[in-house]
């Protein structure tokens, strides 16, 4: 908690992107958490790839469910709609705002209490419909909200902060991801902007889910000696085997790659994704493979980050459904609501 | 880049703006702090230990300290420091009791100060309290040297500078009046008294002259520093209607000005370049002006127009400027125009003349007159003999020989004591915390958008009636309430230890100014180019830290915008940022930096941070 609200005085240097805004018109409110919370720098972080879009904060919705993670979208973006869901719930209203809107762009917090704990049923689901959305699960292994209790993310093994072991085995949203075939799988780390930034613009830009796990260390209750979602831990077992740049919509890109070094990957509205330093082995685009190489990290005690999966080809929620173009609150009333003659009609379809 | 050297006071007082730019650092943070919590006697003496007239400076200072203000970068216009200044003297207590006190035994030592200026004044109220004797020669009949001669009184009452020269000359100065010293020689040789050192704070008394045709042929043409002197001293209390004054610098507006309240009606002050070379503080100027006072820009005199041997006249160039490849700029003259006028000031500048000093006994002079005086330790070429304030390197300000006075009493200290003056005493500084609770701080650390205040004036036909009307009303305390608030606390440092942080990211994230970065080291031009946002002001420093624990990389910080709000330290979970208030302590003649007369009694200035 700070005493005074930031200042709205800004930079005069600051530079302006194409709506002619700048990073500061992308900020919300003063952040509550604790800190040195993670959750915080992944705030700036999605500040700074909005700002990088140059998406019109009016033009976006930001859900959450709830915990220290479920209360950042009031930091970030005032100008955006937002809806603060039930606990474990926000993909069900995400998927459902979604559906009635296909033109606003959709950003989703959670937690890993929220998304793999109490949430579990809810995230499969909005996984395996491919809602467009990006889902972003701000991970540090404990229930930080409650005080400290662990989730269902925590590490065998990690300690508490007073002393207690964890021994019940972790799940991976990497993996359950894969398994119940995200078309974007992705992890970060909140103390690494540069590689966190462009995974969060490339994950807007993707049409379908985007899973974005972000270890985030939660200083008060989890940044000790034994905690294996601290800023030390993280740091020293981070491995990246990615390097994504995220490219908007060039038609050609500048630098050049000896092949083998980078992997491009264009994503359906013409943006390119380019991924540098593949680590040797790894393919991205390879479901199995990818499993199999993070899973064989995961035993190593390893924190493999990068763009991990991307399947550009799958066909989003939409397209399976076929649903209408035009937002609902863009169709006529008559349309949107065809009578009861309509109805007696259709039911008589199914008789 | 290296790591930033931070116990070098001078790193931290190069942040302060303010404090930077005065020439005598004065410690203006901590003195606004103290108005704004209503401490004026507190806020009048911290200002006194620096500056030794803050009642005369409030309301004449040339402010460099203005210009130099961190909300100029910010909002366009810097906090009114000195006007905020002369609310501490306005509104001070009795302050007889806070002033040193003056040991009846004397340590023996003798010295004699040739004029009785801010310079001269400043050396006796540093030795003073040391137990020196000091004589003062002053050749008019009242002391106070140009503060006195050439400062209009409606821009400094007679009663302001009466009592702060009081302070000092109470001291026990010897102060010899009509007393003019005509040859040095004849100090030097005891003719006068003994002396251990002596101190020529004579100023800069010879106004420039202007030889054109005509400059001979009339009573009514006045050298400007001149005129006022006797208009000062009420030898001179009429001028005719219609005036012309020479020139465009402080002095004119001085003249111009006193010209209005005496009888002139149509005072034009005729420059010869355009307007944004005019030499005048832009404040003066418009006070000028507000006044009726006409400016007219590229009009170079060529002669004065006499008719049957009265002035009647002036006759200018009317000329335009261009810059010449060699970046100097030349004039094209497009015509002529004579302007009617039954009086001409001329105020085109002062310089320093000595023809009391003699040229054959040790004391070197330059191929323009001037003497040679040493730039640290204000001695000229013979031992003993000290020069400072405007007659050291001619014209300059109230503040600077301030500056002059307290260096060459150092100097002269150390000489008493057969030390080495070259040997200058080091400054020290103070870092204290300023954290009250996790996130509470004892000092006003939220950025307020007040707008600066405008100085309230008398209206004009009042203060046109009489010489004596002080134009500037000062601050009300509405006004004084809301600038002090414009105050960025610069001397509140973010002060930075390297091994507590964790590289959360949490003040990069949070600073409105986007002063921080977390990145891999690099040299300066290249790390300037990686910063948070573009480092636009090169002027000012980047703190660089020790390489960080977690992974190498440095914290850097790019002074240049920083408000001093806080929020870094705030966010910093593990207090690796934290405000600590800065205090430089200057050192002063028979004073280590930061120690004080030990027999000064009561509230002292600054105690409480
Ligand atoms: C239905 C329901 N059950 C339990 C809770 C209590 N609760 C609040 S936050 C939270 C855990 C949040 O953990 P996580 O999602 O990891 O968020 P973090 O605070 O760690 O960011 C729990 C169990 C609740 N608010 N609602
Ligand atoms: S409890 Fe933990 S997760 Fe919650 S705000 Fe504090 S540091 Fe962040
Ligand atoms: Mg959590």
């Amino acid at each position: 908690m700070s005493w005074i609200a930031k200042p709205r005085i800004a930079h005069p240097g600051l530079p302006k992107n194409a709506l002619g805004l700048t990073r500061r018109d992308y900020e919300g409110g003063m952040s509550t958490l604790c800190a040195g919370c993670g959750h915080d720098s992944i705030t700036a972080a999605i500040i700074e790839a909005f700002y990088g879009l140059n998406l019109p904060p009016h033009r976006i919705v930001k859900l959450s469910g709830i915990g220290c993670s479920g209360k950042t979208p009031t930091y970030f973006l005032s100008q955006a709609h937002g809806f603060n869901g039930v606990h474990g719930r926000m993909p069900a209203i995400a998927t459902g705002a979604v559906g009635a809107n296909r033109e606003l762009t959709y950003v989703g917090i959670s937690g890993d209490g929220d998304s793999l704990s109490i949430g579990l049923g809810q995230l499969a689901h909005a996984i395996r419909r491919n809602v467009d959305l990006l889902y972003v699960i701000e991970n540090n292994g404990v229930y930080g909200l409650t005080k400290g209790q662990f989730s269902a993310s925590a590490d065998v093994g990690s300690k508490a902060k007073k002393g207690a072991e964890n021994l019940q085995p972790p799940i991976d949203p990497v993996l359950l991801g894969l398994s119940l075939g995200a078309t974007f799988v992705a992890r970060s780390f909140s103390g690494d902007k540069e590689q966190l930034v462009p995974l969060l613009q490339a994950g807007v830009r993707h049409r379908g889910f985007a899973l974005i796990d972000v270890v985030s260390p939660c200083v008060t209750f989890n940044d000790h000696e034994g905690s294996t979602k601290s800023y030390i831990y993280t740091r020293e077992h981070l491995t990246e085997v990615t390097d994504a740049d995220f490219v908007e919509r060039m038609p050609e890109i500048r630098a050049s790659y000896q092949p083998g070094e980078a992997i491009d990957v264009r994503l359906h509205d013409g943006g390119m994704l380019r991924l540098r330093k593949v680590a040797e082995g790894f393919d991205p685009t390879d479901r199995d493979r990818a499993y199999a190489y993070i899973s064989e990290g995961l035993r190593d005690g390893e924190v493999l980050t990068g763009l991990l999966h991307v399947d550009e080809s799958a066909l989003e929620m939409h397209s399976v459904s076929g649903t209408v173009e035009t937002p609902l609150v863009d169709l006529p009333f008559e349309d949107l609501c065809p009578g009861s003659d309509a109805l007696d009609a259709l039911q008589q379809g199914f008789r | 880049m290296k790591p930033t050297d931070v116990s070098d006071p001078q790193y931290y007082h190069k942040v302060v703006d303010c404090q930077w730019g005065c020439p005598a650092h004065t410690n203006v943070p901590q003195y606004i702090r103290l108005i704004a919590q209503g401490k004026y006697t507190e806020a009048y003496m911290l200002n006194r230990d620096s500056n030794v007239f803050p009642g005369i400076l409030g309301r004449t200072c040339d402010r460099p300290c203005e210009p130099a203000c961190r909300r100029t970068r910010l909002d366009g216009e810097p906090v009114a420091i000195c006007r905020l200044k002369r609310v501490a003297s306005d509104l001070r207590g009795d302050i007889e009791d806070l002033l040193p006190r003056i040991p009846t035994q004397k340590n023996g030592r003798r010295v004699a100060c040739v004029g009785s200026g801010p310079a001269s004044l400043t050396v006796a109220n540093d030795l003073l309290p040391l137990g020196y004797e000091v004589t003062i020669f002053e050749k008019q009949d009242r002391p106070g040297g140009l503060m006195w001669s050439n400062i209009p009184q409606f821009r400094l009452p007679p009663a302001v500078l009466k009592e702060e020269i009081d302070y000092i000359l109470d001291m026990g100065v010897d102060l010899r009046l009509n007393t003019p010293v005509s040859s040095m020689q004849a100090l030097l040789d005891g003719e006068m008294g003994d002396w251990d050192a002596i101190f020529v704070g004579s100023g800069a008394p010879r106004g420039k002259n202007l030889e054109i045709e005509g400059r001979y042929d009339s009573e009514r043409i006045h050298i400007g520093i001149d005129w006022l002197e006797s208009v000062a001293f009420g030898h001179i209390d009429r001028i005719e209607d219609r005036v012309l004054v020479i020139g465009v610098g402080n002095t004119a507006m001085d003249c111009c000005r006193t010209a209005m309240r005496i009888g002139g009606t149509d005072v034009k002050v005729m420059a010869r370049k355009s307007r944004e070379h005019f030499k005048a503080s832009p404040w003066e100027l418009e006070d000028a002006e507000e006044e009726k006072v006409e400016v007219l820009e590229n009009h170079s005199p060529t002669r004065f127009v006499i008719e049957d041997g009265e002035l009647v006249g002036m006759d200018f160039e009317l000329v335009d400027w261009h810059e010449g490849e060699d970046g100097r700029l030349r004039k094209e003259v497009k015509g002529n125009r004579i302007i009617p006028c039954d009086t001409v000031i001329l105020a085109i500048g002062q310089e320093t003349a000595f023809p009391w000093i003699e040229r054959d006994i040790g004391i070197e002079f330059n191929e323009w007159d001037e003497p040679l005086v040493d730039k640290a330790t204000f001695q000229c070429t013979r031992e003993g003999v000290f020069f400072g304030g405007d007659a050291a390197w001619g014209p300059e300000n109230i503040i600077w020989a301030v500056e002059h006075g307290h260096q060459a009493a150092i100097s002269i200290h150390q000489y008493c004591q057969d030390l080495p003056i070259g040997d200058r005493p080091p400054y020290g500084m103070n870092l204290v915390s300023r954290k009250m609770g996790l996130h509470e701080w004892s000092y006003s650390n939220d950025y307020d958008e007040a707008q600066r205040q405008k100085m309230r004036h008398v209206q004009l036909e009042q203060r046109l009636q009489e010489l004596t009307v002080e134009v500037e009303e000062g601050f009300d305390l509405q006004q004084t309430l809301n600038e002090v608030e414009r105050c960025l606390n610069c001397d509140v440092q973010t002060h930075f230890t390297t091994n507590l942080c964790i590289e959360c990211d949490a003040c990069v994230d949070i600073c409105p100014l986007n002063c921080l970065t977390i990145a891999p080291n690099g040299d300066e031009e290249e790390l300037r180019g990686r910063l948070s946002a573009p480092a636009v002001n090169l002027a000012q420093d980047l703190y660089v830290s020790e390489n960080l624990p977690q992974t190498a990389r440095v914290m850097v910080k790019d002074e240049d915008l920083c408000i001093h709000c806080g929020l870094c330290a705030e966010r910093c979970p593990t207090a690796a940022w934290d405000m600590r208030q800065y205090d430089l302590e200057i050192p002063y003649a028979g004073l280590e930096a930061g120690a004080r007369h030990p027999d000064r009694v009561g509230v002292l200035a600054g105690s409480d941070r």
